[in-house]
C-alpha cells in the first residue's frame, strides 16, 4: 500500500463521544424573535438592563451581514430552525451535587467527568455546562476560601451583579461580530471566575460544554477577571453527538487581566466533527478575546482544535498595559471534510508590549485548514516585540492549507518576526518508523505529536495528555 | 535465515533488481558492493519493505517466513534491520521516545515484557558508550540537526539496541571520515554472534578493513556476477568495477527499459 493510501486510511476517524443522553428537556419553541429573548432573560430572572443588553444586541444583529472573509463553505444558517434554549429538567439550581439527575452524571462520567466528590479529578474544578444550562460546580467551597469565585454565569448575575456589569461587553463589544451579536442577545450560560488581588489559584479550573439536544444551538459566555496580581489557569473541553445536522456553537469568552495578573485560558474543542461524507458536525462560530488591562499582566492563549466541522475562531490580546504580554499556541487539526479557519490577533497598545504566535496546522483526508492572523503595532506602542511561526503538516493528496497572516506596524521602534512554513509527511519518515517496528497509525500519531510539541507543552498536564491521544485518535481508522 | 530467489523488482518505473539469488546463512556477515546505480539500496529496500520499491517476481524467506507478504514493521519486529543511507529527520519527537517505542513494540511481539523509562535509560547508556555518543543526543529530536557523521552512529545505536537478527547496512559508511567510521564499525562488530547475520552494503573496500566480512558479491546492473571471498573486495579496489562488468557481458553496463507489467 502506497504512502498516499495508509494516509488516506489513517485519517478517517471514528467520533467516540457521539452518544445521546435521554433527559427529558425544557426547551424555547425553535426560531428568534424578541419574544424568545424575554423568555430566555425571563427563565434566567435576570435584572432589566440585562435583558436591554441583549435585546440591543439582538436589533444590531438583525441589521449585520454574515462575516464572508473566512476560507471556509457552508449552506447559509437558518436562524429560525435553531432552538435557544434547551435545559434539562431539574430544579435549576441544584444546592450540592446529590440533586443533580444521575442521568447527568453518567454522561459526564462516561465522558471522562466525573462530577461526583469521591471520583472528582484531583486539582481540577469543573463547571458542567449541558447544552443551554450549567448543571453543577465541583470545588466551589474549596475556592471561596481563597476568594476565587467560580460559578454558571447565571449565578454571577444574581451574586456578583456588580462585577458582571463592569466586565460584560467591556472585551467583546455586543456588535464585534454577527457571531458575537448574536451571542450577546441569546447566550444562556457559561462559567464566570473571578480571582481577587494576589491571589494565586491553588487549582485548575475547567469547563466542560456538552451539547446534547436535537437542533439546539449553543450559545455560552464566559468572563474571567484576574484582578491585581490574580493568577488563573483555566481549562475548556467539549462534545457532542453524532447528528446529521449542524449545530451551532456560538460562544464569546471575555477574559480580563489587570495589573501583574496572568490568565492562562487552554482549550481542547472536540466537538462532533461530521462524519467521512461530511455531514453533520457542530458550527464553532467563537469569538475569544482577552485584555491585559494593566502593567505587567500576561494573556495566553492555548487551543487544540480536532473537532467540529467548521472552526471559526481567533482568541485574540489587547495589550492596553504597558509591557503587557499575549501568546497564542495552537493546533487546528482538520480531517475528512473538516474547515478551519483560525488564528489570532495581537493588538498592541502599551509599551514595550510583547506577543508570541505558535500556530500549527494539520490537514488531512479534504480538510481545509487556514491560518489568519493580524498583528498590530499602534503607534504608542514603543520597543513592542512580535514573533509568528505557522507551520503546516500536510497528509495526503486531496487536503488543503492557507497562511494570511496580516501585520500593521505604526510604530517604528517595534520588532516583528514571521516564520512559515508547510511541509508534507513524508513517505520517508513514515517509512523510517515502519521500518523500527512501529505501526504506520503509531508513526502518523507520533509524527503529528512531534509537529505540534511546542504548543502541547503549554497545555497542563492532564489536558496534554488527553489532547495527545485525540490528535491519535483523530488521525485513527484501519491501516491495510 | 535468509533466502532470496530470482528477486525482480523495479523502482521509479525501472526494472533494479533483475534476478538476485543470494543466501545468508546464521553468523555470516555479507559484503555487497557495486557501482552506482546497480541496484544496492533498491535491494537493501526490497528486504526492509520500502513501498516506493515493487517487486515484480521472486521470493525472499527470512528464517523460512515469507518475508515479502510482511508488513515493514512486522519485518522490523520479526527481526530485520535496515541501517538507513539517509537516516530521515523528525522534529519533536525525541530519540529516546522512539527508541523506546521500537525496542518495545518488539519486545511485545516477542512476548516479553516492556521496558519502562529506567530499564530503557540504563540498556541505551551502555549502548551509546559503544558508540561513543552524547547522552544529550538522546533528548534531541530525531536526527534533526545532527550531522552526517551523528545520524549514521545513531542508526548503530538503534541496531544495538533492538538486536536484529539480520542487520542491513546501506552505504552506512559514507560521508563518514575515518574516526567515525572506526566508531561505526565497532559498533557494528559488537553485534556480530552466531545468531546474527549481516548485509553491508558498501562502495568502497574501506569499510571492509574493519567489517571484515565472510562473503563478498559484487552487483552489477541489478545482478549478482561474482561472489567470493574477501580478497574480491581486495581486487575490486585494485581494479576497480569496470573489469568486472565487462566480464559478465555488456548486455550488463547498459540496462534495459523494464518491460515487465
Amino acid at each position: 500500500m502506497s504512502s498516499a493510501e495508509t494516509l488516506e486510511q489513517l485519517t478517517k476517524r471514528e467520533y467516540e463521544w457521539g452518544f445521546v443522553t435521554d433527559i427529558e428537556a425544557d426547551q424555547a419553541p425553535p426560531g428568534l424573535d424578541e419574544s424568545i429573548i424575554r423568555f430566555i432573560s425571563a427563565k434566567k430572572s435576570e435584572p432589566e438592563w440585562l435583558l436591554e443588553f441583549r435585546l440591543k444586541a439582538y436589533r444590531r444583529w438583525l441589521e449585520m451581514p454574515e462575516p464572508e472573509w473566512a476560507v471556509v463553505k457552508h449552506p447559509p444558517i437558518d436562524y429560525q430552525k435553531i432552538v435557544y434554549y434547551s435545559a434539562p429538567k431539574q430544579k435549576i439550581a441544584p444546592e450540592s451535587l446529590d440533586e443533580v439527575d444521575p442521568e447527568l452524571l453518567r454522561t459526564y462520567e462516561k465522558l471522562g467527568i466525573p462530577l461526583l466528590e469521591q471520583k472528582r479529578l484531583a486539582g481540577v474544578a469543573v463547571d458542567a455546562v449541558f447544552d443551554s444550562v450549567s448543571v453543577a460546580t465541583t470545588f466551589k467551597k474549596e475556592l471561596e476560601k481563597h476568594g476565587i469565585l467560580f460559578c454558571s454565569f447565571s449565578e454571577a448575575v444574581h451574586k456578583y451583579p456588580e462585577l458582571v456589569r463592569e466586565y460584560l461587553g467591556s472585551v467583546v463589544p455586543y456588535g464585534d461580530n454577527k457571531h458575537a451579536c448574536l451571542n450577546s442577545a441569546v447566550f444562556t450560560d457559561g462559567s464566570f471566575v473571578y480571582v481577587p488581588k494576589g491571589v494565586r489559584c491553588p487549582m485548575e479550573l475547567s469547563t466542560y460544554f456538552r451539547i446534547n439536544a436535537e437542533n439546539t444551538g449553543q450559545f455560552e459566555r464566559t468572563l474571567i477577571v484576574a484582578d491585581e496580581g490574580g493568577y488563573v489557569s483555566y481549562l475548556e473541553g467539549c462534545t457532542a453527538p453524532k447528528r446529521d445536522e449542524n449545530q451551532l456553537h456560538a460562544a464569546v469568552v471575555e477574559l480580563v487581566a489587570l495589573g501583574d495578573a496572568q490568565i492562562k485560558y487552554s482549550t481542547v474543542q472536540n466537538w462532533y466533527p461530521g462524519d467521512a461524507e461530511g455531514r453533520g458536525g457542530i458550527y464553532n462560530f467563537v469569538t475569544k478575546r482577552g485584555k491585559c488591562l494593566g502593567a505587567r499582566s500576561k494573556i495566553s492563549w492555548t487551543q487544540v482544535e480536532t473537532g467540529s466541522a467548521i472552526t471559526w475562531k481567533y482568541p485574540s490580546c489587547i495589550l492596553q498595559g504597558d509591557d503587557s504580554v499575549g501568546e497564542f499556541y495552537s493546533v487546528a487539526l482538520t480531517a475528512n471534510h473538516q474547515q478551519a479557519d483560525t488564528g489570532t490577533k495581537m493588538i498592541h497598545i502599551g509599551k514595550r508590549t510583547r506577543s508570541t504566535i505558535i500556530s500549527k496546522g494539520i490537514s488531512a483526508g479534504h480538510g481545509v485548514n487556514t491560518y489568519r492572523g493580524l498583528v498590530k503595532i499602534l503607534p504608542g506602542a514603543d520597543g513592542a516585540r512580535n514573533y509568528s511561526q505557522c507551520d503546516s503538516l500536510l497528509l495526503g493528496e486531496k487536503c488543503a492549507a492557507h497562511t494570511f497572516p496580516y501585520l500593521e506596524v505604526k510604530n517604528p521602534t517595534a520588532t516583528v518576526e514571521h516564520e512559515a512554513t508547510t511541509s508534507k509527511i513524508g513517505e520517508d519518515q513514515l517509512f523510517y518508523c515502519q521500518a523500527r517496528g512501529l505501526s504506520a497509525e503509531d508513526a502518523v500519531s507520533m509524527i503529528v505529536n512531534g509537529f505540534c510539541k511546542q504548543v502541547l507543552r503549554e497545555l497542563p498536564m492532564e489536558f496534554a495528555v488527553e489532547a495527545q491521544k485525540l490528535l491519535g485518535i483523530s488521525l485513527e481508522g484501519s491501516v491495510g | 535465515m535468509l533466502e532470496i530467489k530470482n528477486l525482480h523488482a523495479r523502482a521509479g518505473g525501472n526494472e533494479i533488481l533483475r534476478g538476485i539469488d543470494l543466501s545468508v546463512r546464521a553468523g555470516e556477515v555479507h559484503a555487497i558492493m557495486g557501482p552506482n546505480g546497480s541496484g544496492k539500496s533498491t535491494l537493501a529496500g526490497v528486504l526492509a519493505g520500502r513501498p516506493s520499491i515493487e517487486v515484480i517476481g521472486g521470493e525472499v524467506r527470512f528464517e523460512g517466513k515469507d518475508l515479502l507478504a510482511l508488513a515493514p514493521e512486522e519485518r522490523a519486529r520479526e527481526g530485520v534491520f535496515l541501517a538507513f543511507q539517509y537516516p530521515v529527520e523528525i522534529p519533536g519527537v525525541s530519540n529516546t521516545y522512539f527508541l523506546k517505542s521500537a525496542l518495545n513494540a518488539a519486545r511485545k511481539h516477542r512476548g516479553e515484557e516492556e521496558l519502562d523509562a529506567m530499564d530503557f535509560l540504563k540498556f541505551v547508556r551502555a549502548k551509546m558508550k559503544l558508540v561513543e555518543m552524547d547522552e544529550k543526543m538522546m533528548s534531541r529530536s530525531i536526527n534533526e540537526g545532527f550531522s552526517g557523521g551523528e545520524k549514521k552512529r545513531n542508526e548503530v545505536l538503534q541496531m544495538l539496541v533492538l538486536e536484529p537478527r539480520l542487520a542491513i547496512l546501506d552505504e552506512t559508511d559514507s560521508g563518514l571520515d575515518i574516526d567515525a567510521l572506526k566508531v561505526v564499525s565497532k559498533g557494528v562488530n559488537a553485534l556480530r554472534g552466531p545468531d546474527r547475520s549481516m548485509l553491508v552494503i558498501t562502495h568502497y573496500q574501506r569499510l571492509l578493513d574493519y567489517i571484515v566480512p565472510d562473503f563478498v558479491h559484487v552487483l552489477a546492473a541489478g545482478r549478482i556476477v561474482r561472489s567470493g571471498g574477501k580478497e574480491l573486495a581486495l581486487e575490486l579496489e585494485k581494479k576497480g568495477y569496470g573489469w568486472i562488468e565487462k566480464e559478465a557481458g555488456a548486455t550488463l553496463s547498459a540496462p534495459a527499459r523494464s518491460q515487465a507489467s
